[in-house]
């Protein structure tokens, strides 16, 4: 790479610049519509991704087989004496009978996951909150927290802390209870569980070992790690899918204006380049020079769009598609994606935004380019 | 140092609307002289310019520049050609709206790679013997006629060529600046560059700085002073 080939360059980039100068007002009418094409589809993909990236940091530690009994199609609670039959299944490490369950809560008018924790659950009369929990009722470690149970008696909590974990996005609305209250709030009696988890030895095995539960407890019915994964996923790319269809009607419209910026030369631009052809400028030197001046356009408009969608969803929560993606749950009051930035994500929407811009540019300005430079003394 | 032979040009060819505007042209131009072509509208002058000038091949003949035969050259080497031999002057000037004075003198050599720094130098030294350093950066449209030609002629000397070729030069001026036009090439021709120039106006085939005026009708060359 030699001295006058930078300088060269450095020329060709100063006059792609100040061209982009001189068009300003269509210029900078382009990038800001390219800017905000590239903000809402970089919000959506980094969004959804970073959504699935949580859900699957949370299943990752969720059981790998959950037994549930259902009574006329519809989940039963799960009498403890199927935990022997697990257990006695071979291939079957561990199993236990977990209790949960939903709390609509009538003063915040939301709904809380109760559990009983496995490990370390709270005291009798004392309960663990999520940070959901905590802003909706303005409740703080020491507060007592008073619902109906089952028979119209008051059960109190005292708040013994919040809970602080990786993704907020399950810890939000929980409300943990020792195993006793959860029993006296919801009527549960002894022997009986929400649904029951197990492990398995080999994780090669675990759709067998599903197979011959499901064998010895006909009334049951088995949910795979693997399948909550694949429905997460699914129901997220759906929601996707469906949001960009929406905003395709937006995308096209861009692409008609691109395409029309890009392919339709003013007469003003083509004596331009009959103008540098005539003055001893090749076909390759104007290409290269408008080329520079669609890759400043397309990369100013990918990386503010991209920076811009960064913000949207990771600093501010996503406010403008929040509904549609995020959907069922009410209580995400101060909810924060962890940064999450895919290089494949990155690269695709650089391809899909960039590349068909720099085509379009292209593709006329090489048949404007091979114009005869004697057309100017015409 | 440029021969034409037997050169014809023809647009539209094999097209209803065919039309030969040089019909076989055979001329020498020598170094360092100034050559006008002279001839009613559509007798083939500006025509003759490009094919002089490498801005166009004839469609028969030769062209020689010295002893290269550049008629049939590939449009790589006759941009380069064009860039390294000839200045330009068009009839209006085409100077690029929007730019600065300076930028627009220095068009041609960006593709050279020249330091930024020398580039800019050089131009402003061409404008400042032009007497139009005080209008460097000045905006393009912003200037009289008699202006924009000086700083048309400033972006054709800026890769320092040996042949100037201006079409028209003086279509646009009034006489005082036809005059003033007529000193700056004596001043090239002083340099010991070429001239060649088309013109209508009288003032320029009659000017003492001009060695040869060559008359063009019809695309045929009619007589030669």
């Amino acid at each position: 790479m030699t001295a006058g080939w930078i300088s060269r360059q450095r020329h060709l980039l100063d006059f792609a610049l100040s061209s982009l100068g001189r068009r300003r007002g269509k210029n900078l009418g382009l990038l800001a519509v390219y800017t905000l094409v590239v903000f809402v589809l970089a919000s959506v993909m980094l969004f959804s991704h970073a959504i699935r990236h949580e859900a699957r940091l949370v299943l990752k530690d969720s059981p790998e087989v959950v037994v549930q009994k259902l009574v006329a199609g519809r989940h039963d609670l799960i009498p403890a004496g199927h935990l022997e039959a697990i257990r006695g299944v071979r291939g079957v490490r561990a199993a236990e009978g977990r209790l949960w369950g939903y709390l609509f809560d009538p003063a915040a008018a939301a709904n809380y996951t109760l559990m009983v924790p496995r490990d370390q659950p709270p005291a009798p009369g004392t309960a663990l909150i999520g940070s959901g929990v905590a802003a909706v009722r303005d409740a703080a470690p020491g507060d007592t927290l008073s619902f109906r149970a089952h028979d119209g008696q008051l059960v109190q909590f005292t708040v013994a802390g919040t809970l602080e974990r990786d993704s907020a996005l399950v810890s939000a609305d929980l409300f943990l209870v020792s195993e006793a209250d959860f029993r006296r709030l919801f009527g549960v009696p002894e022997g009986r569980f929400t649904d029951i988890v197990a492990s398995v030895r080999n994780p090669r095995e675990i759709r067998t070992v599903a197979e011959k539960i499901d064998a010895a407890l006909p009334d049951t019915r088995i949910i795979l790690r693997d399948e909550i994964l694949r429905t997460y996923d699914s129901v997220f790319d759906w929601r996707e899918g469906m949001l960009l269809v929406l905003l395709s009607g937006a995308i096209l419209a861009f692409g008609i204006f691109a395409w029309e910026k890009a392919s339709g030369l003013s007469a003003e631009e083509r004596r331009e380049i009959g103008i540098l052809k005539a003055v001893g400028w090749e076909t390759s030197d104007v290409i290269r020079l408008k080329t520079l001046e669609g890759m400043v356009i397309s990369l100013t408009a990918f990386l503010a769009g991209y920076v811009l969608g960064y913000l949207h969803v990771f600093h501010f929560g996503a406010p403008l598609f929040e509904p549609v993606l995020k959907g069922w749950a009410v209580l995400y009051p101060d909810f924060r994606l962890t940064p999450f930035v895919d290089e494949l994500q990155v690269a695709t929407l650089f391809f899909f935004t960039v590349f068909p811009y720099t085509v379009a540019t292209v593709v006329p300005i090489w048949r404007a380019a091979t114009v005869d430079p004697d057309q100017v003394m015409r | 140092m440029i021969r034409l032979t037997d050169v014809r040009k023809a647009f539209n060819q094999g097209r209803h609307n065919e039309f030969w505007a040089l019909k076989g042209i055979d001329l020498r131009l020598a170094a360092g002289a100034v050559t006008v072509f002279r001839g009613p509208s559509g007798s083939g002058k500006t025509t003759l310019l490009t094919m002089v000038g490498a801005l166009a091949r004839p469609t028969s003949g030769r062209v020689h520049l010295e002893e290269r035969d550049i008629s049939a050259m590939p449009e790589r080497f006759l941009t380069e050609i064009r860039r390294s031999t000839f200045g330009f002057v068009f009839q209006n000037f085409n100077l690029i709206k929007g730019l600065s004075v300076v930028e627009n003198v220095m068009i041609p050599a960006y593709p050279v790679g020249l330091p930024h720094g020398r580039l800019k130098a050089r131009a402003m030294d061409l404008l400042e013997r032009l007497e139009m350093a005080d209008k460097a950066e000045a905006r393009a449209e912003w200037l009289s006629g008699g202006e924009a030609q000086r700083a048309a002629i400033a972006r054709a000397l800026i890769n320092d060529p040996r042949v100037l070729i201006a079409d028209e030069p003086t279509a646009n001026l009034d006489s005082e600046r036809s005059a003033q036009f007529l000193s700056i090439v004596a001043g090239l021709k002083r340099d010991g560059r070429t001239l060649l120039m088309t013109s209508h106006d009288p003032m320029v085939a009659e000017a003492a700085v001009v060695d040869r005026v060559v008359s063009l009708r019809d695309g045929r060359q009619v007589e030669a002073r």
